[in-house]
């Protein structure tokens, strides 16, 4: 237990002090909220106030940013300068490791979520409280989709391939995964072809848990799925060190 | 503290035995039947140039890279399968990297201490590698020197029983270097197995027990700096003169032979006694030439070692395992 103590108190010390990971993390989910949610701008799906929409939407863009983006970089370049070899020599251990990292990053998402929520309720948002038991069962099916992904990466491509696909992907899910537009509002084929990735199903499920209007049965499936396939799929490619 | 007698070390003290070990990446055979015994409190050093499989043998032993052949013992255990256990026991000091940038010193120090259950007091290693007063600095923002160092107390904090040291004194300043020689001579002092790694020569002879000599991948010798450089017939007398200098009639009047081996500079192939340099400065005065330099030359590990590892070298000699031969090395591990 000391270990793992010790191992996550430098995982959230280190974090806290990446600049890019305060960005990505707490300060592209809060000028999402903010900014669209003022300036209304953007369709919203068949809510009255964009901020019903938004606010679900960036706690689940905050979810990915998190285990996906930050995770996944942060490991990245964790192997690329050994930092992972180093820790194989001691007595850490990968179960430790592994556990340092998945409560480091909800300890993130509890942060990023108390801020969020909280600006959103001054924007005026009011969530029906029967939705919070299957949003936070989202959420951590998407730590687990995502964080894989970002292992998957990290585990794989040298440092600065992991930084690059990273940053693409997080673009690319962010505006087809319904985190600022709605899904409904893509077209068709794009449509489909999100809902087979796991940001249009994770936001599927916080937005329709607490947006009203219920979940469909595909968001769960699919979000699901990811949560198991992408964490196996890091633990069996994942290397330790970039030789 | 102290190893000698503990039951994981052998009845002479052998923290880690290699027999034959064979380390290959696909194709490349890198480590080719080294065989060698460290000590607990004594300094062992595999000595060799630049791809030579120092580096290889030791992340075998520190359980990074399986073997493909041979018998080896850490602590009485398998450095491979028994990782998880000597992970307690062990100190490792990379040869480059392992440390997060944004990282500083004292708080490495401290999370490495978390993992160990009688570690070293972070404030008081600070002190000992002589970095007190950059507790608080960036990892990134530190000389070459000072991660060096930084990175040798992490490799002794878990108060270890061996410890395996990749390239200590790699770029290093002068000062570092210091620093790094006294907490090797410590650590044997307390009866820790030290087992480094260098291509300095000057390094292995100064801190040194026991040295073995590697090159191309198997051992061309092993033993004390005082054995590995005892008298033997390369011993000789290295003297200055004029060019022209009648050699042949030098050889004749000695007995032995006697070569010009560069403008205006002779070797006489014989034991540097006082006898044998009074009998060439007095060849000399009788012909009242003059004396430009004189070194009665015992050699040097240098010397050893520049004779053992002396292999067909093109222009660029004197590093077979340069970047070159590296890059090929790593393209067949990926």
């Amino acid at each position: 237990m000391r270990a793992f103590r010790s191992q996550l108190r430098t995982e959230l010390v280190l974090g806290a002090r990446q600049g890019e990971q305060l960005l990505v993390n707490l300060g592209i989910p809060l000028l999402i909220l903010v900014f669209f949610s003022t300036v209304d701008v953007l369709p919203h799906g068949d809510v009255d106030e964009p901020i019903d929409y938004l606010a679900p939407a960036v706690l689940a863009l905050a979810v990915m940013s998190s285990s996906l983006v930050s995770l996944g970089i942060g490991t990245g370049f964790e192997r690329h300068y050994g930092v992972l070899k180093r820790l194989g020599a001691s007595p850490l251990g990968r179960g430790r490791w592994v556990a340092a990292k998945i409560t480091s990053v909800l300890v993130t998402e509890v942060i990023q979520w108390a801020v969020l929520i909280a600006v959103a309720v001054l924007l005026g948002w009011s969530p029906p409280a029967a939705g919070w038991a299957p949003a936070v069962l989202g959420a951590l099916l998407g730590t687990a989709a995502f964080g894989g992904l970002g292992l998957l990466l990290a585990g794989t491509l040298p440092g600065v391939g992991t930084l690059a696909v990273a940053n693409g992907l997080y673009l690319v899910l962010l505006l087809t995964g319904g985190m600022v537009v709605p899904l409904s509002e893509l077209p068709s084929g794009l449509a489909t072809a999100a809902r087979a990735l796991p940001a249009a199903p994770l936001t599927e499920v916080i937005t329709g848990s607490l947006g009203g209007g219920g979940v469909d049965t595909w968001a769960w499936v699919s979000l699901t799925a990811w949560a198991v396939v992408a964490p196996v799929a890091a633990a069996l490619l994942f290397r330790w060190s970039a030789e | 503290m102290t190893t000698t007698g503990s039951p994981t070390t052998g009845s002479g003290g052998e923290a880690v035995v290699v027999e034959d070990l064979v380390i290959r990446y696909g194709e490349l055979t890198a480590v080719d039947g080294v065989s060698f015994t460290a000590r607990a409190g004594q300094v062992t050093t595999v000595l060799g140039p630049n791809g030579a499989g120092k580096t290889s043998t030791v992340e075998h032993l520190e359980g990074y890279r399986p073997a493909a052949g041979g018998r080896t013992r850490v602590l009485g255990l398998d450095p491979i399968t028994d990782h998880r256990r000597l992970s307690h026991r062990v100190g490792v000091m990379l040869q480059d990297g392992g440390i997060p940038t944004a990282i500083r010193p004292a708080e490495l120090l401290t999370q490495y201490a978390g993992f160990f259950e009688r570690p070293l007091d972070p404030a008081e290693l600070l002190e000992r590698v002589g970095l007190s007063h950059r507790a608080g600095t960036a990892f990134r923002r530190l000389s070459g020197g000072e991660q060096r160092r930084l990175s040798l107390a992490l490799a002794i904090i878990g108060r270890p029983d061996v410890v395996f040291l990749d390239e200590p004194t790699a770029g290093i300043d002068l000062e570092g270097r210091d620093a790094v020689r006294e907490v090797v001579a410590s650590l044997s002092e307390d009866g820790v197995a030290v087992v480094m790694t260098t291509h300095d020569l000057d390094e292995a002879e100064r801190c040194s027990d026991h040295v073995v000599i590697i090159d191309r991948g198997t051992v061309v010798a092993a033993g004390s700096p005082a054995e590995l450089v005892r008298p033997s017939d390369s011993d000789h007398i290295l003297f200055g003169a004029p060019d022209e200098l009648p050699v042949d009639d030098l050889a004749a009047h000695l007995g032995v032979p006697v070569r010009r081996v560069s403008r205006g500079e002779f070797r006489v192939e014989t034991d540097p006694s006082p006898a044998n340099v009074a009998a060439v400065t007095a060849w000399l005065a009788e012909r009242d030439l003059p004396l430009q330099d004189l070194r009665a030359g015992r050699q040097r590990l240098d010397d050893v070692f520049r004779r053992l590892t002396a292999h067909d070298r093109g222009p660029d000699a004197g590093d077979p395992g340069g970047p070159a031969a590296r890059r090929r090395g790593r393209g067949r591990r990926r």
